[in-house]
């Protein structure tokens, strides 16, 4: 606190000539935090932008696969565990912004070490995060062959009984209700559709073939997902550089001590922030 | 800046995480329970699940930004500059929901008149 107060005194005595000459602070914020707010703010309307043609596109579809469904795989060859996996990244992430919290904390006390440590806590917990987005990439992509131009999880829209098995998961004979969602496996480089006939509705007895589902789903997928990843990606190159330079002393020596690490916190929680609904529209909803 | 302690914004900081993940942990839950992957034959609607989600991702948000990112502790001009045109998006949401519901009827319409012209031929 301190550097607070000679920060605060030297201001006074450079610039005693009015508001435009930068001697008072607009909402008694800094210049640095407040453009990060409101960079922050047009950023919001960017995945706004995103979230919003999600749900837009959604909302026109006549079926949409089912996310417990489509997320359900764990590492280590674990399978039908909905959800887990992205339970254990959103907690990542949350852990992440607590720490980033503690490192501001830390530097309103003009406490180096702590600072220094609290952030690499928060960069560990952003490349975990990253790590965990990229194996969750690499399922989609290398083992159910999800792109951003071919969705193959369909899901049905009326009650049957299937005619093939996958040698996967259906067997001949299996039953299943409308609403559910399956993946078209690929055999041979192939993709290999099931055959299956419908058993309740107008069109019973009729005999039908797995179906794509919506294209805008993998497109969609991958563009948020990616621009939140790439948002994770560069929080943590600023914060290696910020926690770098509190490591060196250099905010120690500044005048508006650890600001830097607060607009930085700003910026990592607003990730969170985002996260929180991508979450919630990709995989709880 | 705040005018807490160190030690009074330390506990709020544990507080608002323990918060958090709790609500994280209820919102799985809840979803799972909802789709009826949890007890066997019970599934709940999706638009309760939906609006109790929706509510709790809200929740989440303020903590968010209010705790961790400070803003409950900046001045009002700053809270209003950067909160009242996020309540433009409110509109932004509710309309372009209806226009995806539009082209759901224009899709299945374009669908069935196809059908209909390659059953005359």
């Amino acid at each position: 606190m301190a550097s607070d107060t000679i920060a605060h005194d030297h201001h006074t005595e450079a610039h005693t000539d009015g508001s435009w000459k930068g001697g008072s602070e607009p909402f008694k914020a800094s210049y640095g935090k407040l453009m990060m707010w409101y960079f922050l703010l047009s950023d919001a309307f960017t995945f706004s932008g995103f979230l919003i043609s999600y749900g837009a596109l959604r909302f026109s579809m006549a079926s949409w696969p089912v996310p417990d469904f489509v997320f359900s795989a764990f590492p280590g060859g674990i399978h039908h565990k909905p959800l887990l996996f992205v339970t254990v990244m959103t907690f990542i992430l949350l852990a992440s912004s607590f720490t980033m919290v503690r490192a501001v904390q830390e530097g309103h006390r003009e406490n180096k070490r702590g600072v220094v440590v609290w952030m690499l806590w928060t960069i560990v917990g952003g490349a975990a995060f990253l790590g965990c987005q990229a194996w969750e990439w690499n399922t989609l992509m290398k083992e159910e062959h999800m792109s951003i131009v071919v969705n193959p999880f369909g899901t049905h829209v009326e009650a049957g009984q299937y005619l093939t098995g996958d040698g996967h998961d259906i067997k001949e004979g299996d039953t299943f209700h409308a609403g559910e969602s399956y993946l078209i496996h690929k055999h041979d480089n192939e993709w290999a559709p099931l055959k299956f006939k419908v058993t309740e509705g107008p069109n019973a007895g009729l005999e039908k073939e797995q179906s794509f589902g919506p294209k805008a789903f993998g497109a969609l997928f991958f563009f948020i997902t990616g621009f939140h990843g790439f948002h994770v990606l560069s929080g943590v190159a600023f914060l290696l550089i910020i926690c770098l330079n509190s490591a060196t002393g250099l905010y120690a020596k500044r005048r508006n001590g650890y600001e830097m690490v607060e607009k930085i916190g700003l910026y990592w929680h607003f990730v969170d922030l985002v996260w929180v609904f991508v979450f919630l529209l990709f995989y709880l909803l | 800046m705040s005018h807490l302690s160190y030690d009074q914004s330390k506990s709020i900081a544990t507080k608002t995480i323990i918060i958090l993940a709790v609500i994280t942990v209820f919102e799985v839950l809840f979803a799972l329970l909802g789709k009826g992957y949890l007890v066997e034959g019970f599934r709940i609607s999706g638009w309760i699940t939906g609006g109790v989600m929706i509510t709790l991702s809200l929740v989440k948000a303020y903590l968010i930004v209010y705790e961790f990112m400070h803003m409950k502790y900046e001045v009002p001009g700053l809270v209003k500059t950067v909160l009242l045109p996020t309540l433009l998006l409110v509109w932004a949401i509710i309309s372009f929901i209806a226009e995806g519901k539009y082209w759901e009827t224009s899709r299945s319409s374009v669908k069935n008149h196809t059908t209909e012209i390659m059953v005359k031929k």
